[in-house]
């Protein structure tokens, strides 16, 4: 790791146009410091900023960038009105990064593409116009939906894709002042050249992540997420859906797949085709189908479509069976049986 | 300038000049304080084995950097026992055979420490399980480390319901 000046902000009007990276929980960051990816010479530490509260907002809830993973998954609010949230959250890293990672931690977080975390790979996001070494590498985890010839990593956060189900937005604060971004819009997706814009401009903290009223959706929501293993692993292909239903139609769908793109994947065409039809088996698999509308595999990873497609149709179904009254043991798990998963 | 750091560990206040701000939470413990219960593995949160109590929850000490926890208060596997009298998770830990080579015991232990004060595996296997998969071990001991788990939890609360009818 290379040796970097430290500073604290004790206010947000001192984060904000603070030069060097900003430290929150450092899960993320500490380990792309140790692993030499990120080399920052000055560290400002914003983790005890008073962003750390999820308050009440017109009918939604706002919760602050400083806010730890594992306090937003067991918010009474969150599970009774963003169970999927919850269950995103539950799924992914362990309890002990869940107790550190923050909110605005979790939206800034690095690909684990292992060519962004090799140092010594080519790599376009972490050395522009250096060239992609993931491009005829291992890629059976890289994306399908969104990539360029200049970058196929994707977003690796669960918390993100229910997030962007829920049509959260995040806000942002700069030195010019405040701005906000669609949570499905925040992560840019690759140009030619596979850089392209940053999320924020220099200067700029994300304060808080704004949920609107979740209304009927709230109680038919689930993620699902396909990993290596039960526990503790990233997505190979994930899904959040949220439906309201009203005597046996659809009148409202969500749907957006993990691990799919280099940002939380809405499919439009599948949530338009679902509103209005029958809740039933033939409706969420016609809506499965059209999740992955405009995939294309991005090196030996033509597998993640239909992989992705059956996700899709276990989130629709789960959700269309109604949010348990407690989340599963394991949750978001392909293995937690129906009845109970 | 030299920073000072202050931490609260297993109840002594402690303050440690830092001349170099890259040191982890688990660097500080380890080679300031010379508390080497607490292991590093991976040193990149991926094994457990140097999960620690930072203000009373579970997180991995190496991602932890020792200057943004100033004034926080630790709990590291030295400070659960009360003098010879064993911390009932460690007693269970021995009792039913957790561990094999011992590396990753100390982490493991906070780990569940961590674990039954959160309060929400409660008795389900699957759900103890689930909550310690932050912790690995190299010796596969998961069925002993999950019975003294589970274990652990009836002892504590047994105790906690001892002294509110007391």
């Amino acid at each position: 790791m290379n040796r970097f000046e430290y500073s604290r902000a004790e206010t947000l009007g001192a984060a904000v146009g603070a030069e060097g990276a900003l430290l929150a929980g450092g899960t993320n960051l500490l380990d792309l410091m140790k692993i030499g990816v990120a080399t920052p010479e000055r560290l400002v530490d914003i983790s005890r900023l008073s962003l750390d509260r999820i308050e009440e907002s017109a009918g939604g809830l706002r919760i602050g960038a400083m806010v730890r993973n594992a306090d937003i998954a067991r918010d009474p609010q969150v599970l009774a009105r963003y169970p999927a949230l919850a269950e995103a959250l539950l799924s992914g890293a362990s309890a002990q990064l869940r107790n550190a990672a923050t909110t605005g931690g979790n939206v800034m977080q690095a690909t684990r593409c292992s060519y962004f975390q090799d140092p010594l790979s080519p790599c376009n996001r972490r050395a522009p116009g250096s060239g992609c070494g993931a491009l005829g590498g291992a890629t059976r985890n890289h994306a399908v939906l969104g990539w360029t010839e200049g970058c196929i990593a994707v977003h690796p956060s669960d918390m993100c894709v229910a997030l962007a189900a829920y049509d959260a937005v995040v806000e942002i604060t700069g030195p010019e002042g405040l701005r906000e971004v669609p949570m499905e819009e925040f992560h840019p997706l690759p140009d030619a050249e596979g850089s392209g814009a940053a999320p924020l401009a220099p200067g700029e903290i994300i304060t808080h992540i704004r949920l609107p009223d979740p209304r009927a959706l709230a109680r038919n929501a689930r993620y699902v997420k396909l990993r290596e293993r039960t526990s503790f692993a990233f997505a190979i292909v994930s899904a959040a859906a949220a439906l309201a239903i009203e005597d046996g139609v659809i009148t409202e769908a969500r749907l957006a797949l993990g691990g799919v793109a280099a940002r939380p994947w809405r499919c439009r065409a599948a949530e338009a085709a679902l509103k209005g039809q029958p809740a039933t088996a033939a409706s969420f698999a016609r809506a499965a189908e059209l999740a992955t509308e405009g995939a294309r595999p991005s090196g030996d990873n033509a597998a993640k479509i239909p992989l992705a497609q059956r996700i899709a149709l276990r989130a629709l179904e789960r959700a269309a069976a109604g949010t348990p009254e407690r989340l599963p043991a394991l949750p978001a798990s392909v293995f937690a049986g129906d009845d109970n998963g | 300038m030299t920073p000072t750091l202050n931490l609260t560990i297993n109840g002594v206040p402690q303050q440690i000049a830092l001349d170099d701000p890259r040191a982890t939470l688990l660097d500080v413990l380890r080679e300031r304080i010379g508390l080497t219960g607490t292991k590093k593995g991976c040193d990149r949160g991926q094994c457990g084995a140097c999960t620690v109590l930072i203000d009373g929850r579970r997180m991995n000490s190496c991602l932890a950097l020792a200057l943004s926890h100033d004034g926080a208060e630790i709990t590291t596997v030295e400070g659960l026992a009360d003098g010879d009298q064993l911390h009932p998770v460690q007693a269970a830990f021995i009792a039913h055979d957790g561990f094999q080579c011992g590396y990753c015991t100390p982490g493991q232990i906070m780990s569940a420490v961590g674990l039954i004060a959160e309060g929400e595996a409660g008795l389900d296997p699957e759900r103890v399980r689930e909550g310690m998969s932050g912790n690995l071990c190299r010796c596969a001991a998961y069925a002993g480390i999950t019975e003294a788990v589970l274990d652990a939890t009836r002892e504590i609360a047994a105790g906690t319901e001892k002294r509110e009818t007391a």
